[in-house]
């Protein structure tokens, strides 16, 4: 089975003026044959898409110099993409079914390898990320996490005292030792403990002096800060909200405002911008939404705006581009690709805003819809503000994801994958821990997305490649193994 | 002040060479016995960066140490810990802030993608004032002569205007970039921008009319450009009423269609149209029918349903997406 991917160009080039297309040009209505059923993934094809039909449209035929019209940047810098993967997707579809299955497999003793070297020494180049080591922590432990494989125990032990070095006196984790805490360097040395899991590894996180570092963070504009005298942006927000929630120090003190402030990033294109009135993007997006679940307050965005720029996000390469115009990149297929995860399972508020807009009623305005989450869901009502997390990933997902799945694994492993370990960006760009850790992370969604409820294993026409590429599942809200987070969930809980 | 940093020709005499260090004990890093993630830094960064920490820890705010904190930047934009002490630095000295500025000029355009930096710049200029509004103006235009889609330079630019002002030339500005690029989603944003902030504008309402028919040509020109497309809906955005009694809009979408009869963008727009509550004209009815028959589609369904499905076959990239739209047309929808 093949997919043809009617291809969406971004413009046949024009001089300027008001000339109109011939209908030759058009898009043609021939490319269809996706036998593939958003319900049922057994019948989900585990192929590629046929480029040839693409091909031929893709590139506009030449036309006679005095009419040659001029290439904007976006346009040649999306050809030059297109090309590359294209050509790495012709080269799939000529190949005979053992050379496909290999070509489509996840390579994991390479990506253990990478990881795990990584995790010991980093060439002087590294010096740029001297402020970011706990990401560094996080990115590849999280990878190793996905990938199924846990460390020795005395690697691990040794993250856990690393990280502990990075831990400011008076709360929050900096980007190495004797640095100011910082709200993404946090994100990242938290998460990582709870990857790790151990006892040990979750008491040493000061939650009483990490609060209240929090506290000194808060902004009166309703946001976060980064750090003492840095920069306040969506990101900040949601690293902050993260980890209060994961560690079940959220309180309303915390959350004043913040709704306030995402929704005001949310842009006339519907997706969510890193401050007021910037462009829509997607790592802000999924900032924004998740922050918004995690405080109950996601009702209050205009989400059939937000899901619609999402879903239009993934393009004719089959990954998922950071804003409109730009270029695929594997790192959003967690961004993008979560916000979507996010989505499924807010789908009966989605179908409330669709109702109310009907009948003239503006989504994000103060008509409180089911408010997120029941009232039996949020537990205590608003007593426990850090119990969002934890009822969002029991609710039942009624239908499957909202964006094409197979073909998102499909950039992954074949534009994505390096042979040698690890993940990049895009063809011709150089792998790094950061795409590694976002790549993985898109493609565990991606393969669990068909199932109804959290952890469930997921059917063989769910995954593309062999099954054995199958990643454990993660949970879209903080992005940490589920297993891990349901330990350190039982953990906090008692505390 | 010195720029030792930035003279690649000279050669780096290390700080323990250098007699107004000789008081200072460097501090090294501690990473303690069994560390992670270990860089192998080099002997200069090291260095550097164990003076600092030395300066610091004693929270000197001298000259040397803002000379300090420029190599240490040099070596490593990124260490935001070094970028906050030469603020506070800068501000114990009291020191020239036009100068500091061209320091941060000349090390932006290696690093526009820094967070940092454009934090500091965006201090700096807050410092600075309301006569700091042109040249910052100008110089996010030449960071774009590079990347017209540098986020970080858009938001600056953004807090340029709403807080120091200069926006007589900010619309005129964006049609410029367009004029390079249509594609320019940024550009779309800026304009967005331009149209709903701008204090010697109208405002949306009084602009709107206008901007429907610039941004109704652009289409036409090219209807497979996304952005422009998003910013008509957004021109809309808070009116839904307005948007499906307008005429302009379906009838641009039907337009669009007569030269490009699965245009996804039109399909779309229509669809959300006609899932608000807008009533199909005679015409739209005949080219959803029209639709419907060239794709062979059975059974008896509405418009939106209708619309849907001709979606879910010529954008299958987005098939689960409209399967999904179909199943939840809100009740009452033609």
């Amino acid at each position: 089975m093949r997919f043809r991917f009617r291809h969406r160009r971004i413009g046949r080039p024009n001089p300027k003026g008001n000339r109109r297309i011939p209908a030759s040009s058009g898009e043609e209505a021939s490319s269809v044959a996706a036998d593939h059923s958003s319900t049922s993934p057994s019948s989900c094809p585990a192929r590629s898409c046929s480029t040839s039909a693409l091909m031929e449209s893709s590139h506009p035929s030449p036309s006679p110099p005095s009419e040659q019209p001029r290439l904007t940047v976006t346009q040649i810098e999306q050809l030059r993409v297109e090309a590359k993967v294209f050509e790495i997707y012709r080269v799939l579809n000529g190949v005979d079914p053992p050379t496909m299955s290999l070509m489509l497999e996840l390579w994991r003793d390479k990506h253990i390898e990478f990881l795990t070297k990584g995790l010991g020494n980093l060439g002087p180049s590294y010096n740029v990320l001297d402020a970011n080591r706990p990401w560094l922590c996080y990115w590849i432990m999280h990878s190793i996490a996905l990938l199924g494989e846990s460390l020795d125990l005395e690697l691990e032990e040794n993250v856990v005292e690393f990280l502990f070095r990075c831990q400011d006196k008076n709360g929050g984790y900096g980007g190495g030792p004797g640095q100011m805490p910082h709200l993404a360097t946090t994100y990242a040395a938290v998460n990582t403990l709870i990857t790790l899991g151990s006892e040990k590894a979750l008491l040493s996180i000061d939650r009483e002096n990490l609060h209240k570092f929090f506290l000194r963070m808060k902004d009166s504009s309703g946001a976060f800060r980064m750090h003492d005298g840095g920069e306040i942006d969506v990101r900040a927000c949601y690293t902050a909200i993260s980890v209060a929630s994961i560690l079940n120090i959220l309180d309303d003190e915390l959350v004043k405002g913040l709704g306030n402030y995402i929704l005001s990033c949310q842009t006339y294109e519907g997706g969510i911008a890193g401050e007021p009135s910037s462009e829509a993007h997607g790592g802000y997006t999924f900032c924004g939404l998740a922050t918004m679940i995690l405080i109950n307050e996601a009702d209050r965005l205009d989400l059939p705006s937000l899901i619609d720029w999402v879903a239009f996000r993934q393009g004719v390469e089959c990954g998922f581009q950071g804003r409109a115009n730009k270029l695929v990149d594997g790192c959003y297929s967690f961004w993008q690709g979560g916000s979507l995860a996010l989505a499924q399972r807010l789908l009966p508020i989605v179908r409330q805003q669709l109702q109310l807009s009907l009948i003239g009623v503006q989504p994000s305005v103060e008509c409180k819809t089911n408010n997120g989450f029941t009232a039996e869901e949020a537990g205590l009502d608003n007593e426990n503000l850090s119990h969002f997390g934890f009822s969002f990933i029991q609710r039942h997902s009624e239908c499957g994801p909202l964006f094409q799945s197979v073909a998102l694994q499909q950039y992954i492993l074949l534009c994505s994958q390096v042979l040698e370990g690890g993940f990049k960006d895009k063809p011709g760009k150089h792998r790094d821990f950061y795409h590694s850790c976002y790549c993985l992370s898109g493609l565990s969604l991606s393969q669990h997305s068909w199932s109804g409820d959290a952890g469930a294993a997921p059917l063989p026409g769910a995954v593309l490649g062999p099954y054995t590429n199958l990643l454990e599942p993660v949970h879209p809200l903080f992005n940490v193994v589920l297993d891990k987070y349901y330990k350190s969930h039982e953990f906090f809980s008692a505390l | 002040m010195s720029t030792s940093s930035d003279e690649d020709d000279v050669e780096r005499i290390p700080l323990c060479s250098r007699p107004e260090w000789s008081d200072v004990q460097p501090l090294p890093q501690d990473d303690g016995p069994n560390p992670v993630v270990s860089i192998a830094y080099r002997d200069e960064f090291r260095e550097t960066m164990d003076y600092f920490r030395a300066i610091y820890a004693a929270d000197e705010r001298s000259c040397r140490a803002l000379e300090l904190t420029t190599e240490a930047i040099g070596m490593n934009p990124g260490n935001y810990t070094v970028w906050h002490f030469r603020r506070l630095v800068l501000e114990s000295l009291n020191a020239n802030l036009h100068e500091e500025r061209d320091f941060v000029d000349r090390i932006t355009f290696q690093n526009s993608k820094n967070y940092q930096i454009w934090h500091h710049r965006r201090w700096l200029a807050e410092k600075l004032g309301t006569e700091a509004a042109n040249r910052e103006l100008e110089f996010t235009k030449q960071v774009f002569a590079l990347d017209a889609k540098n986020y970080h330079t858009w938001s600056h630019r953004q807090w340029v205007l709403e807080s120091l002002g200069g926006w007589e030339n900010e619309l005129e500005f964006c049609c410029e970039l367009l004029e390079d690029d249509v594609f320019n989603n940024s550009a779309w944003n800026q304009r967005y921008f331009v149209i709903t902030r701008s204090p010697l504008l109208g405002g949306l309402q009084a602009m709107r009319d206008s901007e429907v028919c610039y941004t109704s040509k652009i289409i036409l020109a090219d209807p497979h450009n996304e952005s422009p497309w998003r910013y008509l809906r957004g021109l809309y955005k808070g009116e839904i009423q307005m948007l499906i009694s307008d005429n302009k809009v379906p009838e641009l979408c039907l337009k669009v269609l007569e030269i490009n009869k699965s245009n996804l963008f039109a399909l779309s727009l229509l669809l959300d149209l006609l899932s608000r509550g807008h009533q199909p004209s005679d015409e739209l009815r005949a080219v959803i029918g029209a639709l419907r028959s060239s794709q062979d589609i059975a059974g008896t369904h509405g418009l939106a349903a209708t619309l849907c499905l001709v979606l879910e076959t010529v954008d299958p990239m987005r098939s689960s997406y409209w399967a999904w739209r179909r199943t939840n047309l809100p009740t009452g929808v033609c």
